[in-house]
Order: structure tokens, then sequence, then C-alpha cells
């Protein structure tokens, strides 16, 4: 049983009171999060004030929905009204926003018990959550391993269950590669199926916000409850139902391996991909192969693009109306800088100046407008590749969480870690990354099933039948609340 | 050697800003309302918080296209909104969207009295930037103009003289205010003009290199802006010198230019492609729609005013530089016998009382053009006299009341011929001396006994048939 249908149980059970509850949660997290740090905001007043609202209806025998009274958390970039929302940077110290973004207004009302906002890379940029100004979260299964990034505080929390279930975003993977380090599940959902109003943007075409958590069907049941249209979001369409078919027969299914996907990946890893290929085997689905040449190109044009829209999109924090602003400075433009220079990390930094550079006169055609065309041809190439599959299985990332201060030492590296997750997020396709095994220092490995447009209830249903066919590679941690 | 001097040809090309009066600004539902307590007229969006996305208006789009079909524009299937970046404190989002790829129309033209048509290259949306406010030596920032929608009307380089640059910009004015998408205030700012000039002799087909005065905000100061702009150039190539490409500011108190920045000094904006706003696609039917919408533009009715109802051009274009007061004649001229008479009443008495070009613009007159046409119709059937009808005017312009307030039945009825030759010759008997100058060959003279015709008469008479027949008497 998922974690949210288990707390529903309880709580219409009356076995806990949702205070109690949301409680023990708030303890568990002053326990373990000066080691764990999952939590950059702690909001332990509203959490309370919202349980005693659902205590109340239980009281008063209304009926609850399978959200309310759940307590969840938030990524630090996604707007909460009077809240902190910094994006884990110094540029946005002690930014209060006056207005909520729609996915917290979707949940709130739906009675989600907020107990705070989680920890991530600076403004989404990195792989491994260390880039964050307050310091990166560490891997519940191992806490000398980083949690991955940038949407590290969601996975670390709902790992060590600080949590029953986390909103993250994924750009190039921020979502998938966290959950698959720290041994969770994470839905990055097809572009357009989850309104972007509210999320602080990294790269606006890329980002896509999505939940983390335990099971599949806890992923599910909260893509259900956000993946809805919103008319504030132009790029926003909603999106599909898809916790009735979880459980759906799979016979017959194709399954996909793109080979490049296996290309550079460690042993370990492609080795459990493989051994979950045939796990759907023995469920009835059928493995194809195929070849997907375009994929190499998929980490630059991620880069120019991503890049590009960010150094645009962060360029409004200027130390004029909100947030960080250096304290001596000798004119208009002379704060801007000092602001800009003080606020940014080197990464945020590092991306805003490439960005910068590929739109720059002289530079755009060779660099921004190439990286369309060919995301053009890589979205063509995904479309062939689904007329002879359904589904598309793949690593999640190409290795495991590494040790804590290795991605700060090799940014290059850092960036190959998302060469599997880039392409889904290029071509604005959903894909669920699932725990599939354990390397031999006992980290998690984690693979992806990479869907159609708007195929979130086709991967959603492939990943559940997994999980009930392979239930050992989800374990739990010794963090946190045993309900 | 030859040592004729080099006459030099004014090159310009306009960037026009023009706010459109939404109720709602462009990508949000905060008023455009101009004014307002700084920061009041503001949300999320248009102060662009973070995580905030914009919703293009679609009424802007309509707006758009309606100016676009008022000056002969081809409105693109589809368009694009993109970024353009740069920094500054009135721009919230460090970038101002707007269209540089695929505006919503393309070419166009606006068609001047000389009869030359200025081609315009594009026409785009975009969203105005807020307003920054020196005070007590800070500088306050205030959003409320953030936000508000904006066309830019950008024209090729085909204007070539300061008149024509003048008449452009009247026009321009004059079509958008007809067609109600904009009040295009210069002194508001909801109508500013960026101008790109250069000089070569004349005859010479290359263009001069050019400078660009930004934010021009009366069409005086374009003129004055202008001459001086055409003279330094000239001046400047004429003792060895080389205009540089740069922009440039007017200064009003001196009415001279200087430099903002040089053209390596110019910005690169970087566009592209606004990721959180989706293709915009106009169908057919929707410009259609549009252009049946459309009222009669006033070149339409310039024209119509010459060749149907015998205006001569200036009247015409007079009568049509505001919509209010070709409506206004319009409706007095109904079945009257001669447009010109209701013409002559308009612009040689009431412009007298709408002496300003806002007054003129609201033209708000305490006659009716009801009552106008009633008292055309009078002059019309005869019953009275010119002389009567302009007076009485004057007193109905005073009152707001009707012209038979003013004009009683025996004033009404000609004067008949028997009648006419009594006043002539009591007229001629009464004035020796001014016969004596007559014959005497003072033509003038005759005046004074046609005056006294017309005064005894009480302006009833017909002063033409008056002095024939005195002239008949006297000869």
């Amino acid at each position: 049983m998922g974690t949210i249908a288990k707390i529903h149980e309880m709580l219409v059970g009356r076995q806990i009171s949702c205070a109690e509850l949301t409680q023990r949660y708030l303890d568990e997290i002053s326990a373990a999060n000066g080691e764990l740090n999952a939590y950059v905001c702690v909001t332990g007043d509203e959490a309370l004030a919202a349980a005693e609202a659902v205590d109340k209806k239980i009281a008063a025998g209304e009926e609850i929905g399978m959200l309310e009274g759940v307590p969840m958390s938030l990524k630090d970039n996604m707007s909460t009204k009077g809240i902190l929302t910094t994006c884990c940077s110094k540029i946005l110290t002690g930014y209060k926003p006056i207005y909520d973004a729609t996915v917290w207004e979707l949940l709130r009302d739906k009675g989600a018990v907020l107990l705070g906002k989680t920890n991530m890379d600076e403004f989404a940029m990195g792989s491994s959550c260390e880039t964050s100004c307050y310091g990166g979260a560490a891997n519940p299964v191992n806490t000398a391993h980083v949690a991955g990034g940038s949407s590290g505080g969601a996975a670390s929390a709902v790992g060590g269950n600080l949590a029953a279930y986390s909103l993250g975003s994924d750009t190039g993977g921020s979502i998938r590669q966290p959950a698959s380090f720290c041994g969770v599940v994470g839905l990055k959902p097809t572009y357009g199926a989850v309104s972007r109003y509210g999320l602080i943007a990294y790269a606006s075409s890329l980002d896509q916000i999505g939940p983390v958590a335990k099971t599949v069907e806890d992923v599910s049941l909260v893509y259900d409850a956000i993946c809805k249209p919103d008319k504030r979001d132009s790029t926003s369409k909603g999106g599909s139902e898809t916790y009735s078919t979880l459980n759906n027969d799979i016979k017959g299914m194709k399954i996909g391996i793109a080979r490049e996907y296996l290309d550079g990946v460690r042993d370990d890893v492609k080795e459990a991909v493989l051994a979950a290929a045939e796990v759907y085997k023995s469920l009835g689905a059928e493995i194809v192969y195929f070849d997907l040449p375009i994929l190499k190109f998929a980490l630059p044009v991620y880069y120019i693009i991503a890049c590009a829209e960010a150094s645009s999109n962060l360029g409004r924090y200027d130390g004029i109306r909100y947030g960080y602003k250096t304290a001596h400075y000798n004119g208009t433009h002379d704060m801007i800088c000092r602001t800009r220079s003080e606020g940014f990390g080197g990464e945020v930094q590092r991306r805003i100046l490439l960005g910068t550079y590929v739109l720059s006169a002289g530079y755009y055609d060779a660099y921004y407008k190439k990286a369309q065309n060919l995301r053009g041809t890589i979205i063509k190439a995904f479309n062939s590749a689904f007329e002879s599959c359904d589904v598309i299985l793949a690593p999640t990332v190409p290795m495991t969480a590494f040790e804590k201060g290795h991605a700060v030492s090799d940014p290059i590296e850092t960036y190959l870690t998302d060469i599997c997750t880039v392409p889904v997020n290029i071509a604005g396709l959903p894909g669920v990354s699932i725990p599939c095994g354990f390397n031999a220092k006992g980290m998690p490995i984690g693979m992806q099933l990479i869907g159609k447009s708007f195929g979130e209830a086709e991967i959603l249903n492939a990943a559940y039948k997994y999980q009930q066919a392979a239930g050992e590679n989800f374990k739990d941690t010794k963090w946190g609340v045993k309900l | 050697m030859g040592c004729e001097a080099v006459k030099y040809e004014l090159v310009s090309g306009f960037e026009t800003h023009i706010e459109l009066q939404t109720k709602t600004k462009i990508f949000c539902g905060c008023t455009t309302q101009f004014g307002g307590e700084p920061n009041t007229h503001c949300c999320p969006v248009c102060i662009g918080l973070p995580g905030t996305l914009p919703v293009l208006n679609r009424e802007v789009v309509r707006f758009a296209i309606k100016a676009g079909l008022a000056v002969h524009g081809e409105i693109a299937e589809v368009a694009k909104m993109d970024r353009k970046n740069y920094c500054y404190p009135d721009l919230s989002k460090a970038y101002q969207i707007s269209q540089l790829y695929a505006p919503l129309i393309i070419g166009g033209y606006v068609e001047l009295s000389n009869g030359r048509r200025i081609r315009l290259h594009h026409i785009h949306i975009e969203e105005d930037a807020g307003k920054l406010i020196h005070q007590h030596g800070d500088t306050y920032v205030d959003y409320n103009r953030g936000g508000v929608p904006l066309i830019e009307i950008v024209s090729e380089p085909d204007i070539r003289s300061i008149d024509e640059a003048k008449e452009y910009v009247e026009r321009l004015q004059q079509v958008m205010r007809c067609i109600g998408v904009s009040d295009c205030k210069m002194q508001e700012g909801s109508m500013r003009c960026d101008v790109n000039i250069s000089v070569r002799p004349e005859g010479s087909e290359t263009f001069g290199t050019r400078t660009e005065i930004k934010n021009m905000n009366s069409i005086a100061n374009i003129a004055k802006a202008m001459e001086y702009e055409y003279d330094r150039q000239v001046d400047l190539i004429e003792s060895g010198g080389k205009v540089v490409q740069e922009t440039l500011r007017y200064d009003d108190a001196t009415g001279t230019t200087s430099s903002m920045r040089s053209k390596e000094d110019a910005h690169d904006y970087r566009y592209f492609r606004d990721p959180d706003l989706v293709t915009i696609n106009i169908p057919r039917e929707e410009v259609e729609a549009l252009r049946a919408e459309l009222p009669e533009l006033p070149a339409d009715r310039c024209r119509r005013y010459t060749d149907e109802l015998g205006l001569p051009e200036k009247d015409a274009q007079l009568l049509t530089k505001y919509r209010r007061i070709s409506e206004y004649f319009d409706a007095a001229c109904e079945g009257v016998k001669s447009p010109k008479t209701v013409s002559n009443f308009i612009i040689g008495q009431i412009f007298r009382r709408t002496e300003t070009e806002s007054d003129k613009e609201r033209f708000e007159v305490a006659t009716s053009p009801e009552q106008l046409n009633e008292l055309v119709k009078l002059l019309d059937s005869g019953k009275i006299r010119n002389n009567l009808a302009k007076s009485t005017l004057e007193k109905m312009l005073d009152s707001g009341k009707g012209a038979l307030d003013f004009i009683s039945e025996s004033d009404m009825g000609g004067v008949d011929d028997g009648a006419l030759l009594e006043l002539c010759r009591a007229a001629i008997e009464g004035n020796p001396k001014a016969v004596e100058d007559f014959k005497n060959g003072k033509e003038k003279a005759i005046k004074a006994l046609v005056g006294n015709v017309m005064k005894n008469s009480r302006g009833k008479a017909d002063a033409v048939a008056a002095e024939a027949k005195i002239k008949e008497l006297i000869g």
C-alpha cells in the first residue's frame, strides 16, 4: 500500500489525528534535518493549523479526500504566499511571495498539509543539490552521498520519510535523477500537463513540476491532482487521470530500448536496467531494441536552450524590488552589477554567461537557432521511435549517487549525469524514474520509463506493474516517520 | 569649376509607439488607465514577480489588427512573441515582450496630401515599460504603465521633408483616433516617435548614415529636432566630416540634439522567442469581421467630401481631422442643399470656439448638429439671408438655443422686387455723397449704398440683387 493510502486509512480509521501525525513529521524533521538538510524552511505553525482543520472535518464525520491531511513538501522554487521562497539562492534572501503557485493552490484546496520548502540546487541548476546556498541535501540511503539534484531536498525528504510526498521540478532531469539517487519514484510529466504558474523559472520551455514519492501509486495520485489546465499558463493543457489504470495488464506492451541510452552507462546500472527488461518480459511485455543516434546531440542542445532561457529569466534579480541587495554601491548600474555578482552562485553565473553568449548578435544562428532546429529533429526521432514501441526503458542516470563534493570539483562530468534525462525535456515527453536495484555499495539504481506525449497513464501503469513484481528494489531507510 | 552649392535631401523613417486603449493590460487583468497613485495598477504578473507568466490579452491582437487594416497592412496568419532583453529599472522582468521574428502586421502605407505614400515595414505589438520618477535626489519606479499594450509602427525611410514628417504623424493620429484604438496623446505619452534621419545630395540613390532621435513627444519638437539634425548633418558633411551612426536625445530647452550612445554601444537585445507564450493564430474570418467593424476612415471620408459633396480639399481636410468633427458635419448636412454652407459655418464660426487641438478633438459645441441643420435649411429655403444666419449662429452657440428662438416670423421671407426698388431709391436719395463718389469712379462707394439697403431691410434683402438694382438706377 502506498504512503498516501496508508495515511488516509489511518486518518479515516481515527488511528491517529492529523495534528498528531503532522507533529510526528515535524519532530522527525527537527531530528533528522541537521544531517539530511532536506528542508530549507519548515512551516510548522501553518502545517498544524491545516491539520487541525482536517481533524475538525473528520470529527464532524465528513468525508475527506485521499490527499487531505497528508503531510507533504514543496521545492523551494514554488511560490507560496507569505512563506519564504528563495530557490536556495542568496539573491532571493528573505523573499516572501504575495501569491501562490497554481500547484500549491490545487493541493492546498485538497487539504494538503505543507511541512515546508525543500532544498535544491540554486535556481535548479545542478545535479547534486550542492549549489544550494544552504549547502546540499544528503542521501538518506547513505549520507556521505549526495541526494542528487536539482530536487535533492524533495528526494531526500521523501526517502527519509520526512514527507509523504513532495513536489519537485524537472528541467533536465531534476526530479528523476535525485529520485534515482535516493531510491524513490519521481515523475516528470509531459510539458504542459502541469501548470508552471508560480514555478520560478529556470528554463521556461523545459521546466515541468512533478511529484516525488515512495511508490508509483503515490506519484499517480498526486499527479492526478495537479495535472489541471490553468488559464494563467498559456502553455498549460492539463493531463489525464492515471490512477484507475495503474494495475492494467501490460501483456503485449512494447517496451523499447534505445541502444544509445546504454552507451557510457556504468555496468552495474546497465545490468539493473536489463534485468528490469527481463522482469517486463516475464510480465508478458515485448522488448524491442532500436537506435536513436540523434541522442548524442541532446546534451549540447539542452545546455544551449536551457542557459539561453535562464539568462533571460534571471535578468529580473537586480536588487530593486525584492530579495538581496548589495550593501555598498555607486549608482544604479553598479548596484545591479554588485547585487548580481554577490547574490548568484558560481554555477548560476556560469549558465547566465553561457546563455547570454549563445543569444548574442553573431552567435545566435550558430548556437541557439541550431539548437532549436535540432530540438525539432529530436522530437521527430522520438515520434518515430514510438511507432515501434509503447514506452521506452532507459537508465535514469548513467551512475549511482556520487559522494559529496565530487560534483563541485568536476562540473563537466556532472553535466554528463544528465545525459539520459535531458532528451525527455527537450522533446517535452513524460518520464518516470523508479528504483530497479542497488550497486555493490548498496546505493540505489534507477530506471526511467519514457512515454508518448501525455502518455502518463501508460508509463505509470508499466511502472506500477514493475513495482508489484520487483518490490525488493523499493527499500525503506532508517529515517523519519514510520507509519 | 562649377561652384554651385550642393543641395541635400532629407531622408527619414519613423518608429511610432502607440498605446492601445484596451481596458486591461497586454498580459494581465490590470487596468490600462493613465495616472493613478504609483504602483496601484499592478499585479504579480505586470511587476514580473518570480514565477508569474504572461497570458496574451486577445483584445490587444484585435485592436492591432484594426490598426493594421486602417493603414492597409497585411495581417499575418501566424504571429509570435519574442523577448527583447535589456536591463533597466523600469522594466521589471529585464526583458520586454515584443515581436521581432513574426510580427502581427506586414507592410501597409500612410498616404499624404501630396499623394506620396509612406510605406510601412511592419507593425508589431509589445508591452510598455514602467516609469522612473526622480524626486528629492532619489529615484523611484512606478509600474502602472508597465504592461500597457503598445503597437510599434515602423515606416520605411520614405519621408523626404519635415512637412511630410509632420503630416505622417498627424495622419497616424487621425486614423488611430478614428478607429478608436488609441487617443494618441503625445503629451501623455500614448504616442511617441523615434525619428531616423539622414541626408544625401539631391539626386543620389544611396542613403547617408542615419542617426536616431529617441522619444519625441510633440509634433512641434519633431519638426524642431529634425530641422536641427538636418542642418547639423549637412554642416558636418560640408565641412568634410562624417555623420556617425548614433542614438540621440533632443533637448527641448536648447533645441539641440546630443548623443545617447554610439553604434558600438548599441544594445544587443538578444531577441528570442518567448517560451511562455504560444503561437498566435489569426483566422481570416476574424480579420474580415474586424474589417467590417471599421468606421469610414479619414482618407475615405475626405475623398467623399471632395468628390461627392463638392467641398474644396482644404475644407475636407479640416473636417476630417477629428472623428467628432466629421460626425458633426455629416449630421448637420442631413438633407441640406449646400454642404459647403455647413462647412463654412463649422470652419468659419464654430472653430473659433474650439481653438486648441484638444478642443477640436472633443468638439463639445453648445449647438447640436440638428440645430445647425435647421438653421442651414432656413437659409436654403431663402427664408433668411446669410448675414442673419451668421449672427443667429453666434447667438445659438452662446446659448445652446435653436435658430427659431432668435428669428421671428417677420424676419423671414425675402424682400420682393417692388420693395427692393423702394429701398434702393431711398438709399440713393439719402446718400448723395456716395452716389457722387461712385459716379466719379470710386467703385467701393456702392458698398455704402448696399449696406444702407441691408440695414433698412433688417438683413432680409439680397445684397447682390440690391447692388445690381442700385447700379441700374444710378447708371
